[in-house]
């Protein structure tokens, strides 16, 4: 199968409440994106094996809901070669750090974190959560319109922005 | 038998000594030592100490959401809670698992398949393959699976492509890796294109083989030092487990069948749907998790353990060439008495899975069924409905019941890491009393402890109980570590304070 230049990760467990932000933000998003372009993949957690399918790509993005109090956050990843020895789940960094470990220098990536702020197992979307995705939305629309050098580009400038 | 350690008879005084997290499963549990001043074991416990409510959530739902809602009760095996829940609202819908059109019941079988093929390979390849490859006392940085990926790239890379190869299985069928809709109420949503089918059949043969490899290597690692591995947290126990109406091994489908210790028949081909008769389950104050136990034999007696130990002790043969020549070779060189009751052994039993897996699915894409043919049957409304599948870690049971208006008004399940609770704990007092006892405690020896708990592949996430009905203790711990006050609230629902349980 043809691999799109720019694949959109997200995890989350949907019936976790603001866990559910990143699936959601991909629910939103799945109608208006060129397939061609960007390829979009939901799990509930990153494992080894999304290492599988960075390859090949000129850029990914990671959505999850993230604890900090932020609308959201649009930053570039560093690979680290940190583990967590508790379970087989990976933070995106980590991850980066596997696919450097068999596949060499990963592609560019960028974690899109959106503020959540209750996780409670059949919880809905918290209202400041739900004001938190609309807004992610609009701005992932936009950013995945371009190109990755854009996307690249979009990473900078938010870096320079203060929280 | 080790219940002796379940409860020190005088817990003032001994040292505590906590395993928290226990690593390398799914989920978040907890083991405690009590030590005396000779550092002699006098309680060990595994605590389960996350706590979903799941059963409580369901209610109030209606009953068509559930084979999609359940699926959120775990990310490592959503298929199976997704199977078992349409099974039962199968039942809701007037049909019963004859029933099923041929096409769907593949479909789903498939779909199953795939689900094991995958879980199996993570837990072996993922969580457990460091302990196996570099030793139960290796150095905490070789303790995961991108330091095997380092110093056994091969192994390490078949593993993440047997899970991966499993995932692309259910994302064909059901439309998503995970939350896909593959089973609806009655039947299947879809049948695999032609287009899908060529797909998964372009790497089948690499999989069987690579499961075979699988196969080869836990015999390999399990003969390397055979008494140790057939002694470490073994125990002897029943087991639980459905077989196919001619005996062999099945995943999907079939009658209860129990044995004991000695591998006597304690029931065989029992109607699942009669399980609240055959199972009751015990709760105990210092755990989430429910005890469950066989009603016939009782509480002391009647505990027993599910998954690829249980399955592959249980059935009379393997319906597909490879596993069952591997099936029998295990049996050769692990069952002295007719049982293979080596905990350890779970992993060798969970590879012969994962190759019969492997060659069941490559079986099922040259089913033409699978392409054509009805989806979904029809029948008349019934008010209760009971579905029980082999998740990859056992027997798992969904039972509901609903009202005139279609929500469910009860939910009980029954999860495969409830079943081996004492099972696991049984083991941890084992290793604690063989291994640990009377020693200085390092970092490596308490590996062993989860080392035990990893063979059950717990899944510690899906495996706590409903709001409002698990025991319950809150301690409050003054800054030097002693409990100065303690709340319980007992399975009954009533509380008490001071009482330790």
């Amino acid at each position: 199968m043809a691999v799109t230049p720019i694949l959109l990760l997200a995890c989350g467990n949907p019936s976790r409440g603001d866990d559910a932000l990143g699936p959601l933000l991909l629910d939103a998003l799945a109608d208006q994106l060129d397939p061609q372009t960007v390829e979009c993949i939901v799990d509930f957690q990153l494992h080894i094996e999304h290492t599988l399918d960075l390859q090949g790509r000129q850029c990914v993005i990671f959505a999850d809901a993230s604890v900090r109090d932020v609308t959201f956050q649009f930053t570039r990843l560093t690979p680290t070669a940190s583990l967590s020895h508790t379970t087989h789940a990976l933070s995106p960094a980590a991850l980066l750090g596997v696919y450097r470990s068999l596949h060499g220098e990963p592609p560019p990536a960028y974690l899109l974190g959106i503020g959540g702020l209750s996780f409670e197992l059949g919880a809905a979307l918290s209202p400041a959560a739900q004001t938190n995705l609309a807004a992610t939305t609009r701005f992932a629309r936009a950013l995945l319109q371009g190109t990755p050098a854009a996307i690249a580009a979009s990473a900078a400038a938010s870096a320079r922005m203060p929280d | 038998m080790y219940e002796h350690l379940e409860t020190a008879a005088n817990p003032a005084g001994l040292k505590r000594v906590v395993v928290d997290p226990v690593s390398r499963v799914e989920g978040h549990g907890k083991v405690t030592l009590l030590l005396d001043a000779e550092n002699r074991v006098q309680q060990a416990r595994l605590h389960i100490v996350e706590f979903r409510g799941f059963e409580k959530f369901i209610q109030g739902r209606p009953y068509w959401e559930l084979p999609v809602l359940v699926q959120r009760l775990c990310g490592i095996c959503p298929v199976s809670h997704h199977l078992a829940a349409a099974k039962a609202i199968d039942q809701l819908v007037g049909i019963d698992p004859a029933d099923l059109p041929p096409a769907a019941d593949k479909l789903r079988r498939l779909l199953h398949f795939g689900q094991v093929l995958q879980s199996h390979a993570l837990h072996f390849f993922y969580l457990s393959s460091p302990d196996l490859l570099f030793g139960f006392d290796s150095e905490i940085g070789k303790r995961s699976v991108v330091a095997v990926l380092a110093d056994y790239p091969d192994i390490g890379l078949q593993g993440v492509k047997l899970r991966k190869y499993g995932q692309e299985v259910i994302r064909m069928v059901s439309g998503k890796r995970v939350h896909g809709t593959g089973a609806i109420p009655g039947g299947m949503n879809k049948a695999l294109s032609r287009e899908e089918r060529d797909y998964l059949l372009q790497d089948i043969g690499q999989i069987v083989d690579w499961a075979q490899a699988a196969v080869a290597l836990i015999k390999r690692v399990h003969g390397a030092d055979r008494a140790f591995n057939d002694a470490f947290a073994t125990i002897r126990s029943n087991y639980l487990s459905l077989v196919k109406a001619d005996g062999a091994l099945e995943l999907y489908h079939g009658g209860i069948r129990a044995k004991n210790a000695d591998g006597a028949t304690l029931f065989d081909h029992y109607d699942y749907c009669a399980y609240p008769e055959l199972i009751r389950e015990e709760v105990r104050s210092w755990t989430y998790m429910k005890f469950p136990y066989l009603t016939a034999l009782g509480k002391a007696d009647g505990w027993y353990r599910v998954g690829p130990l249980a399955r592959i002790n249980n059935c009379d043969f393997i319906d597909t060439p490879l596993a069952e020549a591997a099936r029998v070779e295990f049996k050769q060189q692990l069952a002295d008495q007719g049982l293979v009751h080596s905990t350890l052994a779970f992993h060798w039993a969970r590879m012969i899975e994962l190759l019969h897996c492997a060659e069941s699915i490559q079986a099922l894409l040259h089913d033409p069924d699978l392409l054509s043919g009805e989806l979904v049957a029809q029948g008349s409304k019934r008010y209760e409905g009971i579905g029980v599948i082999e998740a990859p870690r056992g027997t798992l049971f969904h039972h509901y019941q609903i009202d005139d208006n279609d929500i469910v008004t009860k939910a009980n399940l029954i999860v495969s890491t409830t079943s081996n609770n004492t099972g696991m704990n049984e083991s941890v007092r084992q290793v604690a009393a063989a291994y640990l006892s009377g020693r200085e405690l390092t970092e490596p020896l308490l590996n062993q402890l989860e080392v035990a708990i990893r063979a059950y592949d717990p899944c510690l996430s899906c495996a706590t109980h409903a709001v409002g009905k698990m025991p319950l203790q809150v301690e409050l711990v003054d800054a030097a570590g002693q409990v100065v006050d303690r709340l319980t609230r007992h399975g009954n629902g009533e509380f008490a304070r001071g009482d330790a349980g």
